[in-house]
């Protein structure tokens, strides 16, 4: 391991002792992986919010009682519960406590408590280029893909060790070399795709590419030009979901893809399949357990993080209250601040609408009724819900989830 | 041979080996040290104290805490022999040790003929260094 002289600072302990403890995992975890030294790394963002065990409470605690700080930018992904609106929480009490401690103890390291799966929304935008130390599959795709900034798929310890070190391994994504795509997907027919029918067409691309491409990085063709950036973080979350994609290229709509020679370095990629709209239609099928017409008991929105021009979206649908059923809608508590000072806060509430912040209708237990389907616009969390929370999910646009939360039924818009 | 050791320590137990690859995260119960991806063929069975045999990881990298809690319950297998190399496994075994000094050697052997011989054995003992690996059969 060839290491600097800033590595050999913070191993003798000249950041402090939380930094040498952390830098020793760092060290092992490069040796492990193969990196032949250490980068600075811009921002880390860190998913050790979610409460797993007593490991995760006694990790960050080990680095609290050696008066740890981060040393570069860290944001936090989601916890176990919302600390804005804590009554949301059902779940187990005593699981409820630790999840808070664990929150608690990452903002005591001087991690900002943004809570979000998206921190490149509002708070934490990479630059094209930086190197980062980032967890959270979809962030760790978006970064990558959307913003051209570098990370490998990073995850619980190491994300927390980087960040108090400043560094991160230098292999894979950080490296060039192993930016370009190495499988093509097409799609036609979709070229004047209105912007709702553009959102599904995202996650049902992502949902291909993350079951049949895999680690392989995929360039897409033909995605239309009314894909907006919230339906690219939708395509990277979905693909996240179905396999262990960290990165893809949108060709024509990513940084790294001007074009598909860009997105290939040149080389001749084979291309693995050619999708329209009826393999579009069967793949996003696959995502709902409960046929059109079954009732529904909540909407889910916002897995990812519901972005303000998402919200922008969403508004002019509340026209359709009354809804038969809660609507939920994760996002950040930065994105939630601004909703409560634009007076956006009062109209959804007024319409039904729940907005969820610091955690995740997904992961922790939030919908009280669950009795019933669950409808989503979100391929996340269609695919992991049924799993999590035992729960039968519908997939739709975000215009389908609006018309269906009227209805009360699945229903397409 | 060409064995890597991801994760130095010492391990002993019976070869156990996986037919698919398990996500630690979601497949796994820390609690019990049973599989419990239902999906899994090896459903239900129980990994605590086994020198496990998989190919490869897979999953969340969430994977890496519930496999750290596993081995602070002592419900964790004695070692993990590989085939390549993983990440997630390796920060879980690494970060165990760290907090509760308690071994999970984590090892990845390239060579296939070589694994399958291993896995073979009823009972062995992994000791994994940064110099060399070493498989016995205790006496």
């Amino acid at each position: 391991m060839e290491l600097s002289s800033a590595d050999r600072e913070i191993i003798d302990g000249e950041h402090g002792r939380a930094a040498a403890d952390a830098m020793q995992l760092v060290l092992k975890f490069a040796e492990a992986v193969g990196a032949p030294r250490l980068l600075p790394c811009a921002s880390a963002h860190v998913d050790g919010c979610l409460y797993h065990g007593q490991a995760s409470l006694d990790f960050v605690e080990r680095f609290v009682a050696l008066d740890g700080r981060v040393r570069v930018p860290t944001t936090l992904n989601v916890g176990s519960v919302d600390l804005i609106h804590p009554e949301l929480f059902i779940g187990d009490a005593a699981l409820g406590a630790a999840g808070k401690r664990l929150m608690e103890a990452h903002v005591e390291l001087g991690c900002t408590p943004s809570f979000t799966c998206a921190p490149y929304q509002t708070l934490l935008r990479p630059r094209f280029g930086d190197q980062l130390a980032w967890a959270e599959s979809n962030a760790i795709v978006f970064a990558n893909s959307v913003i051209g900034a570098r990370t490998n798929r990073y995850g619980d310890f190491i994300d927390l060790a980087c960040a108090l070190t400043g560094r991160v391994p230098d292999y894979g994504l950080h490296r060039s070399e192993y930016r370009h795509a190495r499988a093509v997907v097409e799609i036609h027919g979709f070229d004047g795709a209105e912007p709702d029918q553009a959102g599904g067409l995202a996650v049902a691309a992502g949902l291909f590419i993350g079951k049949h491409c895999g680690d392989t990085i995929a360039a897409i063709t033909g995605l239309p030009a009314s894909t907006s950036e919230d339906d690219l973080k939708a395509l990277g979350a979905a693909a996240a979901s179905s396999g262990s994609v960290a990165m893809f290229h949108a060709v024509g709509l990513t940084p790294e893809a001007p074009d598909l020679a860009g997105a290939t370095g040149g080389l001749d990629v084979p291309v693995v399949a050619r999708l329209g709209p009826s393999e579009i239609a069967e793949i996003l099928a696959t995502l709902s357990t409960v046929p059109d017409w079954a009732a529904l008991t909540a909407v889910a929105l916002g897995t990812p993080h519901f972005s303000l021009t998402e919200f922008d979206r969403l508004m002019p649908m509340l026209d359709l209250a009354p809804f038969a059923v809660p609507i939920y809608v994760n996002t950040g508590r930065h994105e939630w601040e601004r909703l409560t000072t634009d007076g956006r806060a009062a109209r959804l509430e007024a319409a039904g609408v729940t907005v969820v912040v610091d955690t995740c209708t997904y992961v922790t237990s939030i919908i009280r009724d669950l009795s019933g389907a669950v409808m989503t616009n979100s391929g996340k969390w269609a695919y992991y819900a049924p799993g999590n929370l035992g729960v039968d999910a519908a997939f739709g646009t975000l215009a389908d989830t609006l018309h269906s939360a009227r209805a009360g039924r699945v229903v397409r818009a | 041979m060409s064995a890597r050791s991801l994760v130095h320590g010492r391990g002993e137990g019976s070869g156990l080996k996986l037919d698919d690859p398990l996500s630690f995260w979601g497949g796994f119960d820390s609690a019990s040290g049973k599989v419990i991806d239902r999906f899994h063929p090896q459903h239900g069975v129980c990994l605590s104290g086994a020198v496990l045999f998989m190919e490869r990881g897979r999953g969340s990298s969430s994977g890496a805490s519930v496999l750290a809690e596993a081995i602070r319950l002592a419900t964790a297998p004695a070692a993990i022999i590989l085939l390549d190399e993983d990440a997630i496994i390796t920060t879980g075994a690494l970060v165990a040790q760290m907090l509760y000094g308690i071994d999970c050697p984590v090892v990845a052997i390239r060579d296939r003929a070589e694994w399958q011989r291993l896995y073979a054995l009823p009972r062995l003992v992994v000791e994994a260094g940064a110099e060399e690996v070493l498989f016995t059969q205790p006496q």
